[in-house]
């Protein structure tokens, strides 16, 4: 699976990423997640509003910080 | 009609204004020994009522705000602003501005997104220009405050502000003023993720409790320094400096507004105070204009995509056009209160 957490490193971001770490352990998953902060990649994957969870190429979230159990339904 | 203005009336003065939450704080203070007319009393009073009305304001508001926000991410804002052309641009761009959630934070990511994605210079500003200066929440604000007449005025002028400013930029061809990165990035379109109603709720709920949280303080801060001006500051000081008898108020007003960094939550009670203390309407809107349009984090931050002489340019245009509109308001003062 390929998971990006993507914002210029704000505190909003730092929570999303913080959750998806969360939601892989609970479901047990060992996954890398990768964490998107230069400006200009951040383009090149089209996104525009911070934070946003990338899963294998599709935006699943945008401009906010969800919850655990919402991304756990993200990532199965 | 005489009974459609009473109505309209009610509901500015009781729904929106709460005039009945003031005189509920006033009867309790008075019940506890505190005396009105006094100016610890009536300070007392103005900072309680007006802490209490804006948060019930901001809550309500920031909720019904955001849900209509969750309809229109940037990556949409963006695939509708590609349909359009010319001048439709830009005032499409402009009403994009009002309902698309913006923060400063954000504003790179955007601008750079409508730019690679071939949107015009001036398209992007005019959306840079009216999503701080018109959002949804200032308008009921400012209904709430100084009646619907101002706020629809407020509003018209705010987004007249925002094309015009943005055709500008565009007529004077600064495409080359654009940092190379963001000019030779590859746009793509991404598919914004299907949000269910529940979604969207806590969305906005948590839109809510966040925005709460941050705001807070410049409330307290903003109704403080209005309860000082309410009680404490000469009438005549203020309208020296800021009323009918400065020529150079507007510019004043500006002047200070521009670096400052607050939310527009935290503006209106200064503004509230400034007005009845006999400051001009028009120097207080371009006041408040200046300060959530432009601030210093939000150019130090667009600095980073564009070159000094554009940003140069969208901050005089901002500026002129601000100083514009409060001459505006100020000539036609006597046909709004």
């Amino acid at each position: 699976m390929d998971i990006k957490v993507i914002g210029t490193g704000c505190e909003k971001c730092g929570k999303l990423y913080d959750n998806v770490l969360e939601a892989l352990k609970e479901l047990g998953v060992e996954e890398k997640v990768e964490r998107v902060d230069d400006l200009l990649e951040i383009v090149k994957l089209g996104v525009m509003t911070a934070p946003s969870l990338m899963v294998d190429g599709k935006l699943v979230v945008s401009g906010r910080i969800a919850k655990v159990d919402e991304i756990k339904r993200f990532l199965k | 009609m005489e009974f459609l203005k009473t109505m309209g009336l009610s509901i500015q003065n009781q729904v929106l204004g709460m005039k009945w939450l003031s005189k509920i704080i006033g009867n309790g203070l008075s019940a506890v020994g505190v005396d009105l007319s006094s100016r610890i009393g009536g300070s007392l009073q103005f900072f309680i009522y007006d802490v209490i009305k804006i948060t019930i304001l901001l809550c309500v508001l920031i909720f019904v705000i955001s849900y209509i926000q969750s309809y229109f991410p940037p990556e949409r804002s963006k695939k509708i602003l590609g349909r359009f052309h010319g001048i439709g641009a830009n005032i499409i761009s402009a009403l994009l501005g009002t309902v698309t959630p913006f923060c400063s934070c954000s504003s790179i990511p955007l601008f750079m997104g409508f730019t690679s994605a071939g949107l015009p210079l001036g398209v992007t500003f005019s959306f840079l220009i009216s999503s701080p200066m018109v959002d949804l929440g200032s308008v009921v604000l400012l209904m709430s405050i100084f009646g619907a007449k101002i706020a629809v005025l407020y509003v018209v002028l705010g987004l007249v502000v925002a094309v015009i400013g943005g055709s500008l930029i565009e007529k004077m061809h600064m495409e080359m003023y654009v940092e190379e990165f963001i000019r030779n990035a590859r746009s793509v379109d991404l598919e914004s993720p299907t949000l269910t109603r529940n979604d969207r709720l806590v969305y906005a709920k948590d839109q809510v409790v966040n925005t709460f949280k941050k705001v807070f303080p410049y409330i307290l801060a903003g109704v403080g320094i209005g309860a000082i001006i309410h009680n404490w500051i000469p009438e005549q000081w203020i309208q020296m400096a800021l009323g009918s008898k400065n020529p150079l108020g507007i510019f004043l007003a500006v002047l200070v507004g521009v670096p400052m960094y607050a939310d527009i939550f935290g503006t209106i009670p200064v503004a509230e105070a400034l007005l009845a203390k006999g400051a001009l309407l028009g120097t207080i809107l371009s006041f408040m204009m200046a300060v959530t349009t432009l601030s210093l984090p939000s150019m130090i931050m667009l600095r980073k995509a564009v070159k000094p002489k554009l940003l140069g340019v969208f901050i005089g245009v901002c500026v002129i056009g601000i100083i514009i509109v409060g001459y505006f308001f100020n000539a036609l003062q006597y046909l709004l209160i």
